[in-house]
C-alpha cells in the first residue's frame, strides 16, 4: 500500500497513524518462519519475503498446490501490492480444516481448482498460478468467476481479508475505539486540508 | 420492581416487539399507571455485549431468520436473503439505528393531494397532518434527547470530519440546509452520558449515549412496577373471540414452548416484515384472509425509501468513521419540486462505514483492483446514504411463503420489493448531486453503490382514513379490530424523505394517550 499520507495536501494537523504493521514477535514467527528476534515492526513489503510454497505447505489437507493456487487466486480477487501473501494466507488457510470436516467443500475446491489449471495449461501451458502476469491470469478469472468456485472463494475473501483486523493499519482503519475513550480526543476533528470557505 | 403477570390476566395490554414503537408505547402507557406485558422475539442484550466490530454485531443482533427478496429490486441479487438489516432483540432497531431524527414535512402526510394520482402507484394522504404530529414530535425530540434541536434544549453535535467535507462541498455547491438532529447526548442527559465520538453507532452505543428503547424506555416501563418483559418471546397468532375481538397472542418462549397470554389490548410493533406477517398468520375461520384485512392492504404498499449510497476518495484523509456515525445531512433536496423528474424529495445522509463494511457493500460480487484500489483510500473516504421518498405501490408487499416454514413451522416472508419509475430518477438525481458535492471539494473518484439491505421498512399496516384504503386509523387502531392496533413504522401511509424513527417515536406517544384515555374511558 502507498504512504499516500506523503501524496496528500500537508496535514499538519491530523492524526494521521502510520499505514504499517506491528507485528509481535509470536505472530511474525508463526507467519513467516523467520527468525525475527526483536523485531516489533516491519513495513508490509519486507513480509514478503518468504515464499509462497512454504506458506502453502501449511496446506495438509487439500495439498500445497492446492494452497499455492488459492493463494494466487485471493491476491488476483483482491489485489493490494504492499500487502504480504501471509495476510492472504490468513484469509484461506481455514480452508484446509474445514475440507477435512466437509467433502462438498473440499469436492468445490479441488475440482475449482483442477479446472482452473486445466483452462491455464491449455491456454498458457502451465498451471494457474505459474502463469507469470496478472493480465494473463486475469483472463482465466474472467472464465470462471460465475462459478460457484469462484463465488465461494471471492466471497468469503471480503470478510476473510477485509475483516482480519491485522490488515486494517495498512489501510489506516484504526478499529475499536471505546476503550480509548472514542475521538473526543483523538481527531474526531482534525481535518485540516480544506480550503477556507 | 420488574413486575410479573399471569398469562390468564386480561386485564393487560400485550405488546408485540420492543423497539421505537413498542418500547416507547411501553414506557408512555405505563406512566400512565397501564399494565402491560412485552414479548420481543429476540434476546436481552445489555451494552456489555455490544462490540466496536461491525461483522460481530451484524451477527450478534441483526434478524437473520430466513427471509426472500423478491421482485424487481436490487436485493434479489445482492441480498437474496436478507432483504432488511433490522434487528432481533430487546430495544429492537433502536440498538443499530444511525441517531438521526428528522421530522417529515407537511407535504410528505398529504401525497396524494400534493403529487396527485401517480400511475403506478398507490398513494395517500394520512389522516392526521404534520399540525397534529407537530407537539408529539417536539416530545419525541425531548425524550429522545435530540441535540440541536429546542425541545431537548442539547447543543448540537459538534462537527467531525466527516461532517466537515461533506458541508464545505455542500456549500460549494449551494446547498444551504444543512442538518444534524441526532439522537445522542451532546452532555449528560436522563441518566446516559455525553457522546465520547466513539463512532460505531449502529453496532449498538457501547456507552449508551445514543438514545436506545434497550436502556431508556424499557428500564424506565419497568420501574414503574406495571411492566413485564419476556425476551425470546416470538409472537405465532393474535386470538381473537366471536365477535372477532383479539382476546390474546400465542407466542413461543426460547425453548419452543407455547404459551397464550390474554390481553385487553393488543399492539403490534414488530417492524414492517413482522407485524403483517403476524396478522397475516393469525387468519382464522372468522378472518381468512388474516386479521384487520378487510381491506387486503395488510402487507401492501411496502416501502423502505428510495436509497442509494456512495463512497468518496477525497484529496486528503477523512476517517470518516471518528465520531458519531452521521456526518453533515443535506435537506435542501427534500421539498417536493416535480421539475427534477420525480415527485417526493429526498435527504443526502453522510453515513460512516468502517473498512470491512465498505469492502462489504461498495461493489456486493465485485473484485479485481477496481474494488482493491478503492479501498486502499478508505482513508481518504467520505460515504453518502441517499434517502428518499418511496411512493407506496400495491404490488411492493410482505407475503407468505407457500411452502417454506421456520423454526416455529410458520411460513416464511418474501418481500417484494420493484422500483417505481419515479424511485429511479429520484436515485439518479441524488447521485448525481452527490458526485457534484464531492468533486467540489476535489473528490478524484466517486464510487455509486447498490442499496444497502433495508433498515427502513414502513407501510404493510398503513394508516387512512377509510378502512377501505388501510390497515389502521389515524390511532393506528385496526379499523376491524378495536382492540388491536399497529404501533410501528408499518402504519406509515407514506415513507417520506426522512429516517422513521423519529416519527415512530411520535406516533407511539400519541397512540399512548389515545389508549390510556380509551381504556379509561372503558371504550376499550
Amino acid at each position: 500500500m502507498n504512504d499516500d499520507q506523503h501524496q496528500s495536501p500537508p496535514a499538519q494537523g491530523m492524526r494521521v497513524p502510520e499505514k504499517r504493521i506491528a507485528v509481535s514477535r509470536r505472530a511474525f514467527l508463526k507467519g513467516s518462519g523467520l527468525a525475527a528476534a526483536g523485531v516489533t515492526a516491519l513495513s508490509a513489503g519486507s513480509l514478503m519475503l518468504p515464499a509462497r510454497e512454504a506458506l502453502a505447505a501449511s496446506f495438509t489437507h487439500l495439498g500445497p498446490d492446492v494452497g499455492k493456487t488459492l493463494l494466487v487466486m485471493a491476491r488476483d480477487i483482491f489485489p493490494h501490492d504492499k500487502i504480504s501473501d501471509r495476510f492472504y494466507m490468513l484469509a484461506i488457510e481455514p480452508y484446509d480444516a474445514a475440507a477435512a470436516k466437509d467433502p462438498a467443500l473440499a469436492k468445490l475446491i479441488a475440482d475449482g481448482v483442477a479446472q482452473l489449471n486445466a483452462l491455464a495449461t491449455a491456454q498458457f501451458g502451465k498451471p494457474y498460478a505459474e502463469v507469470p502476469t496478472e493480465t494473463e491470469r486475469l483472463t482465466l478469472l474472467y472464465t470462471i468467476e460465475h462459478g460457484a468456485f469462484f463465488q465461494k472463494i471471492k466471497g468469503d475473501m471480503v470478510t476473510g481479508f477485509y475483516n482480519n483486523k491485522a490488515v486494517w493499519p495498512l489501510f489506516g482503519e484504526e478499529g475499536s475505539s471505546w476503550e480509548k475513550g472514542g475521538y473526543v480526543n483523538r481527531g474526531f476533528d482534525d481535518l485540516d486540508w480544506l480550503p477556507k470557505a | 420492581m420488574s413486575k410479573t403477570f399471569s398469562k390468564d390476566d386480561n386485564s393487560v395490554v400485550v405488546i408485540v416487539g420492543s423497539g421505537a414503537g413498542g418500547g416507547t408505547l411501553a414506557d408512555e402507557l405505563t406512566r400512565e399507571g397501564v399494565d402491560v406485558v412485552i414479548l420481543e422475539a429476540g434476546k436481552h442484550h445489555t451494552q456489555e455485549d455490544f462490540e466496536n466490530d461491525e461483522w460481530a454485531m451484524f451477527a450478534k443482533i441483526s434478524w437473520l431468520d430466513k427471509r426472500i427478496s423478491a421482485g424487481g429490486w436490487h436485493h434479489t441479487e445482492t441480498y437474496p436473503n436478507l432483504p432488511a438489516w433490522i434487528v432481533k432483540g430487546v430495544g429492537g432497531s433502536t440498538m443499530h439505528w444511525s441517531g438521526l431524527a428528522l421530522r417529515f414535512m407537511a407535504h410528505e402526510f398529504k401525497t396524494l393531494s400534493t403529487y396527485g394520482k401517480v400511475p403506478g402507484a398507490n398513494v395517500l394522504d394520512w389522516p392526521i397532518s404534520y399540525e397534529e404530529l407537530a407537539p408529539y414530535y417536539e416530545i419525541a425530540e425531548r425524550k429522545m434527547g435530540v441535540a440541536g434541536t429546542k425541545a431537548s434544549g442539547l447543543p448540537p453535535m459538534p462537527p467531525n470530519n466527516h461532517y466537515k467535507v461533506i458541508e464545505a462541498g455542500a456549500r460549494k455547491i449551494g446547498y444551504k440546509d444543512i442538518v444534524r438532529p441526532v439522537a445522542s447526548n451532546t452532555r449528560p442527559n436522563d441518566g446516559r452520558p455525553a457522546c465520547q465520538q466513539i463512532g460505531y453507532c449502529m453496532q449498538g452505543c457501547k456507552i449508551g449515549a445514543k438514545w436506545s428503547t434497550l436502556y431508556s424506555e424499557i428500564p424506565r416501563a419497568m420501574k414503574t412496577g406495571h411492566a413485564e418483559l419476556r425476551p425470546q418471546s416470538m409472537v405465532l397468532r393474535i386470538e381473537h373471540d366471536s365477535s372477532g375481538k383479539a382476546t390474546g397472542v400465542l407466542y413461543a418462549d426460547k425453548d419452543g414452548n407455547q404459551h397464550l397470554q390474554k390481553a385487553r389490548v393488543v399492539c403490534v410493533a414488530g417492524n414492517s416484515i413482522e407485524s403483517p406477517r403476524l396478522l397475516l398468520n393469525s387468519a382464522s375461520s372468522k378472518y381468512p384472509n388474516g386479521l384487520a384485512n378487510s381491506s387486503g392492504q395488510v402487507g401492501r404498499n411496502y416501502m423502505n425509501h428510495t436509497t442509494a449510497a456512495a463512497l468518496t476518495i477525497n484529496p486528503g484523509p477523512v476517517y470518516m468513521y471518528r465520531g458519531f456515525d452521521i456526518a453533515a445531512v443535506v435537506s435542501d433536496e427534500v421539498p417536493n419540486n416535480p421539475d427534477r423528474g420525480f415527485m417526493g424529495g429526498y435527504h443526502l445522509e453522510g453515513l460512516a462505514l468502517h473498512l470491512p463494511f465498505a469492502a462489504a457493500f461498495m461493489k456486493p460480487g465485485g473484485w479485481g483492483r477496481e474494488v482493491s484500489s478503492a479501498l486502499e483510500k478508505f482513508d481518504h473516504m467520505s460515504c453518502v446514504w441517499v434517502c428518499g421518498e418511496d411512493l407506496a405501490q400495491e404490488e411492493n408487499s410482505i407475503t407468505l411463503h407457500a411452502t417454506e416454514k421456520d423454526q416455529h413451522g410458520l411460513p416464511i416472508p418474501i418481500v417484494t420489493k420493484t422500483d417505481h419509475t419515479n424511485d429511479a430518477a429520484m436515485r439518479r438525481h441524488g447521485l448525481g448531486q452527490w458526485r457534484k458535492l464531492s468533486e467540489a471539494v476535489g473528490a478524484t473518484r466517486v464510487i455509486d453503490m447498490p442499496p444497502y439491505p433495508a433498515s427502513h421498512n414502513m407501510g404493510t399496516n398503513r394508516m387512512s382514513e377509510k378502512a377501505r384504503d388501510g390497515v389502521v386509523n389515524k390511532w393506528g387502531q385496526t379499523h376491524d379490530i378495536k382492540n388491536l392496533f399497529v404501533s410501528d413504522g408499518s402504519q406509515f401511509t407514506s415513507s417520506g424523505a426522512a429516517n422513521p424513527t423519529l416519527t415512530i417515536v411520535a406516533l407511539a406517544i400519541r397512540q399512548a394517550e389515545y389508549i390510556a384515555g380509551a381504556m379509561r374511558r372503558r371504550e376499550l
